[in-house]
Order: structure tokens, then C-alpha cells, then sequence
């Protein structure tokens, strides 16, 4: 039975070097949880970002939390590039996997299979698959000519998180047509969700708008925080990316003083 | 609507001249000109009876994925995907682009957000074309620092996909995929070869009858005008104010000289 907790208590859950894969800016970001989780400091953090990130990893990263960071990018959209992330690179402070869209897909895909890699067309004589020694090349079992194709290992995430317009009290999530969503549960050992509210009667008794119901199998505890995503916008309609915030971030993260000035810490605490 | 066609819109209407022929173009995120230009191919098709898919990455109203961030690339391994756009931080004389950043990885000094789904597309996508503005010897260089996708691979390689075009500020290329290299074959009104010598870091070849970027006619200017520039603002709101805001300019001159005037204590 999924619970319904505080968002500290969600954050709690988290605990030092999990393996966290995280929502992208269009499908739910939980920004708020991402700040609760900053405050409690759980250390040497592997992101996953499914398939790419933007401000969320970037304060994780700036807050020192993170220690791997597994992504096909990081950007803040409009505003320009992650300032906490293009500094960790250059200092050599987290070690970057960098991937591909599909192949993040593809590896949540294997975990949600239970199998332990997925087979990809394309990535042959890129810099990602140089980069990649976990990432093999094979030769396609049933071709009878050469035919190399790259099997990506399965990304089994030890928490997923991401933010969604309503749950039920049973624990069933709405997620609407951002599958993305379903396959970061499928695929993780744990699922946490912040929602927006969380409505009377039973999500899934609707056969119209089932299939865009997360089922509370995949969902551990849910913790009610409005306007969760914020300054991300919801993909539901509440509210839009408030992209002024952005920006004013991506000017202040521009320096160390002015990232703990942004989130309002005195110094940081070293992770524990 | 005697306004002469804008840079931005000879761009628009260069590229959806190299969609013709698609059935299903897909768009990425950011990409307002590559947007508008699939949309304007729709429109014009649409006049002909012709139905075209237009999935753009970011928009509601023009984007009909139901399955998930992995739909674009699902469809685009099953050959459901004709043409598609990259950019690239740096694009060589080989086609390769780089989207990771400039010096030696990891630790790039220069680090941009990364190759998103390019590793993929680019060997999947027929109709490949690249898309730079910015036309400068730092972007096309002669080697780019970090391959994140391959402008040719070797031949054991499942590759339908590649670069065919190349459109810049400057002009638009071709690009060979058996020789890998990129051949001139317009120069954009306003500029000159030597000058896209001067700015490109790599050899290219040139086209037997190259010649200069064409405008478009009057009818495609309207409609790009009008309801193409209606559609791309569900997405792109201030790529389509600027838009709308550079052509008020240019028909009411005396409303923005007064303007200017009153700028001036």
C-alpha cells in the first residue's frame, strides 16, 4: 500500500549514494522535493537523468550531493547553459556518463524487463560509446553478415522521482501521456511522487483515462506539495515554467556565493 | 505585403525546400526555424492535397507522441521518421557534430548540455539536415573535438540515416556521404564564397552551378506570414513576436523612425 507522507518524510527516504533517476523539465520536475532533499544532505548521490535535466540537477550538483551524473544532457533551456553543472565538469567534481536519449530509454527498458541489457541501433564511433566501457558493442546473433549493434546494461535506479498533477488515496498517479514516468517506476527499486492533490474515488475506475494512471504497485509514498514543480511548469495546465526564475537562477549560480545566496544557505554543510 | 523576405525567413523557406518529398518531419527542442519551416512545407502541401506529420518536441498542438520521450526515437529506428534537425556547438568537413563541448573530455573547458538524442537520429533519420546560423570558423572546424554523432560510418554499420544538408547564415551545403565531404551549393543574398572561406575551418567543394540562395515567391511569404507564424507561437511565442515585430518595421518605416526620434533626448 502506497503511503501518504510529508515531503520531509519523502526525502528521508533517500539516503546517501542512491541512485536517483529523475523526471525531465517537460514530464513533472520535483523541484520542491529536490530542495527538501538539499536540505537533509544525503551525499555521493549517481543521478540518472531521464533522459536529460535542467535546474533540478544543478542544484544537487551545487550543493555537492552528487558524486555521478548519467545524462544525454543538462541544460537550462532558454537561459543558457547549467551553471553548477558546467563547473563540476570542468573541475573534474562529478564523474559525467554521458548518453543518449534512447539509451537511457532503452536501459530502463531492460530493468523493466528483468533482462540484463537492451540492444540500440546507432551510437557506433561516438565519443559517448568511447567514453562508455560499459557499454559493449556485439555482433546481431542472427545476421549472417557483420552487424554490430551496442547493448546498453540495464539502469536499475534504487529511487525514482518525479511530480504529477493528482493521486488518489490509494496511490495510484495520474501521469497523463508522459510514459516516461511509468518507465522510471517499472525500471526503479523505489518510487517517490509529489503531487499537486490528491482527489476523492479511485483513479483507475475511469477505463477512458486509466492508461494514463501510474498504479499504486510502482508507487511507494506520495507526499502532497502544490505548485511541486515550480519555477518548472505542469505539462496539466496548473502552471507554466516560469522562465524569468530560471534565468534569475542561471545569473546567481553563475558564482559559488551566489548559488548558496539562490538557495539561501549561509555555507554549505559538507555531505554526509 | 510588398516587405522583402527577411534572413530569417529565407531560412525558413531554404529548409522547407530541402523537406520536400517528407512524409513525417520530426523537430527537436529549440529549434523555431527548423519548426516553422516543416510547418510551412505542411501548409503548402496542404494546398495540394498532400497530408503531412509534423511532430515538434515542446508543443502541444503540434505534437502527437502519446507514448513517452522514447516515441520520437522508436518511430525514427522504424524508418516513421523522414527528416530531422541537428545543430552542433562544432560540425567538421566530415559532417561529424559535436554537442559535448570544446578541449579534451571529460574536462572540457567549454562544456555544453550534451549530444541528446543525436548519437541515434543521425544514423536512423534519411533526411538528416544540419542547422547552424552561426557560421564561423569555431563552429565548422576541421576536426571536431568530441564525435557525438558521425557524419559517415564504416560499412558493416545499419545506417540508413545521415546528414544531407547543411544550412548556415551564410549558404547552404550538400553533403556526400560516400566522399564525406560537403559540397557549396547556394551563397545567401548579401554574401560572398570568400567570406564563407574565411569563416569555415574545413575544405568543401563547389557546386557546378552554384548560385545564389533564392528568395521565395510572394505566395509562400504569405502564408508563412500568416498562418505559419500563427502556428509556430503556440511554442515559440517570442521567436514569433520578433518575427511579426521585424516585418512591422519594415512596413511602417515612418512609425519606427518616429520611434527612434523619440529615443533620442
Amino acid at each position: 500500500m502506497t503511503r501518504t507522507v510529508t515531503l520531509e518524510d519523502l526525502a528521508a527516504r533517500i539516503g546517501p549514494g542512491a541512485k536517483i533517476a529523475v523526471a525531465p523539465d517537460y514530464a513533472g520536475v520535483p523541484m520542491a522535493l529536490a530542495r527538501e532533499i538539499i536540505r537533509q544532505g544525503p551525499g555521493g548521490l549517481h543521478v540518472v537523468c531521464v533522459p536529460s535535466a535542467g535546474m533540478i540537477v544543478d542544484l544537487l550538483i551545487g550543493a555537492g550531493l552528487v558524486t555521478t551524473l548519467e545524462t544525454a544532457a543538462v541544460t537550462l533551456g532558454e537561459a543558457g547553459g547549467a551553471p553548477r553543472f558546467q563547473r563540476a565538469v570542468r573541475d573534474g567534481t562529478i564523474r559525467i556518463m554521458d548518453a543518449t536519449c534512447p539509451a537511457i530509454h532503452a536501459a530502463l527498458l531492460a530493468a523493466q524487463k528483468g533482462i540484463p541489457f537492451m540492444p540500440l541501433r546507432g551510437i557506433i564511433g561516438t565519443g559517448i560509446l568511447e567514453n562508455r566501457p560499459d557499454w559493449k558493442t556485439m555482433q546481431n546473433p542472427f545476421a549472417d553478415s557483420p552487424d554490430p549493434i551496442v547493448a546498453i546494461p540495464a539502469i536499475i535506479p534504487d529511487v525514482a522521482i518525479f511530480h504529477a498533477p493528482e493521486a488518489d488515496r490509494f496511490g495510484n498517479v495520474r501521469i497523463g501521456r508522459r510514459r516516461e514516468l511509468a518507465t522510471m517506476a517499472y525500471a526503479a527499486k523505489k518510487t517517490l511522487v509529489t503531487v499537486e492533490r490528491v482527489v476523492a474515488g479511485n483513479l483507475l475506475h475511469d477505463e477512458a483515462s486509466a492508461a494514463g494512471v501510474l498504479p499504486s504497485l510502482y508507487v511507494d509514498a506520495v507526499a502532497v506539495v502544490p505548485e511541486g514543480a515550480r519555477p518548472y511548469g505542469m505539462w496539466s495546465g496548473e502552471y507554466d515554467t516560469d522562465s524569468a526564475e530560471i534565468s534569475r537562477y542561471a545569473r546567481m549560480a553563475r558564482t559559488e556565493d551566489g548559488f548558496r545566496e539562490y538557495l539561501g544557505l549561509a555555507a554549505l554543510e559538507p555531505a554526509r | 505585403m510588398s516587405v522583402p523576405a527577411t534572413h530569417r525567413e529565407r531560412l525558413i523557406v531554404a529548409i522547407s525546400r530541402l523537406l520536400d518529398g517528407c512524409r513525417h518531419v520530426a523537430v527537436g527542442a529549440s529549434s523555431p526555424i527548423p519548426a516553422a519551416a516543416a510547418m510551412l512545407l505542411r501548409a503548402m502541401k496542404e494546398a495540394e492535397d498532400e497530408l503531412i506529420y509534423v511532430s515538434v518536441l515542446g508543443s502541444q498542438e503540434h505534437n502527437f507522441f502519446t507514448n513517452g520521450g522514447v516515441e520520437l526515437f522508436d518511430c525514427a529506428a522504424q524508418g516513421r521518421i523522414d527528416a530531422f534537425f541537428l545543430g552542433g556547438g562544432q560540425i567538421d568537413g566530415q559532417g561529424n557534430i559535436n554537442l559535448v563541448g570544446t578541449g579534451t573530455y571529460p574536462q572540457t573547458n567549454v562544456r555544453w548540455p550534451g549530444s541528446f538524442g543525436s548519437a541515434y537520429l543521425a544514423f536512423l533519420v534519411p533526411r538528416l539536415i544540419l542547422f547552424r546560423e552561426e557560421h564561423t570558423a569555431r563552429v565548422f572546424v576541421e576536426k571536431v573535438d568530441f564525435v557525438s554523432a558521425p557524419g559517415t560510418s564504416a560499412p558493416e554499420v545499419y545506417r540508413p540515416g545521415g546528414p544531407r544538408a547543411l544550412l548556415t547564415g551564410l549558404g547552404q551545403f550538400s553533403f556526400d556521404r560516400e566522399t564525406a565531404r560537403f559540397t557549396l551549393q547556394t551563397i545567401h543574398p548579401g554574401h560572398t564564397l570568400e567570406e564563407i572561406r574565411a569563416a569555415t575551418g574545413f575544405t568543401f567543394d563547389l557546386a557546378p552551378d552554384l548560385g545564389i540562395t533564392p528568395d521565395p515567391d510572394p505566395a509562400t511569404l504569405a502564408l508563412l506570414r500568416g498562418r505559419v507564424l500563427e502556428e509556430v507561437s503556440e511554442c515559440y511565442p517570442e521567436f514569433a513576436m520578433s518575427a511579426r515585430a521585424e516585418l512591422g518595421a519594415a512596413l511602417s518605416p515612418a512609425a519606427s523612425r518616429a520611434t527612434a526620434t523619440r529615443a533620442i533626448p
